[in-house]
């Protein structure tokens, strides 16, 4: 598993503005991942799409993912 | 008692309940650890979970919240997030607001 294997999973499932993905050792990850879909929804619910993106690979092959997740705006305000 | 009854019995029972990996002087985990030195740093009591010692719960836990990684809190019997969550929410003071709040 690579940090673009991951990417790659989070791209076909989810539609998102960016993803940005780093990890050297195949199973410790970290994201940024912007996407309009995360609108109006709590932290708890925007990981929770990446997570279920990602599917059955969260469960056996990353050990793994922390992330940031942002809304367009939000990561446009964090730019700035 | 299912793993499921088991979970929801604890979170109810306790305020803030930490599940994780080991315990908070001896986590088996750098996210465990980190969430742990966060609530410590909330100066907050809380009850933790190590899921290494219970594999039903270590598994159902993920099932519960529809989580598939741990650490996880619970603060009043909610869900609240993993370790990134738990290190956002402190950082912009959530986490302590929630805590008094139900403190």
């Amino acid at each position: 598993m690579t940090a673009d294997d991951i990417k790659q999973s989070i791209v076909e499932k989810l539609e998102c503005e960016l993803v940005n993905i780093l990890g050297e050792d195949g199973t410790h990850f970290e994201g940024t991942i912007v996407s309009r879909l995360f609108e109006g929804l709590n932290r708890v619910k925007q990981h929770q799409m990446v997570y279920s993106a990602l599917g059955d690979k969260m469960k056996s092959e990353i050990h793994a993912l922390s992330m940031k997740t942002y809304t367009p705006s939000e990561w446009e305000q964090l730019k700035n | 008692m299912s793993a499921q009854d088991k979970i929801q019995k604890t979170i109810s029972e306790h305020d803030v309940v930490l599940y994780m990996k080991g315990n908070p002087k001896f986590p088996q985990c750098g996210f465990s650890s980190l969430a742990t030195k966060i609530l410590e740093a909330c100066d907050t009591d809380f009850y933790t979970v190590d899921v290494l010692q219970d594999s039903e719960v270590r598994d159902g836990i993920k099932i519960f919240a529809n989580w598939p990684t741990i650490p996880q809190l619970y603060i009043h019997g909610e869900f609240v997030g993993g370790a990134d969550i738990m290190k956002e929410m402190y950082e912009n003071g959530e986490l302590v607001k929630l805590l008094k709040a139900n403190s």
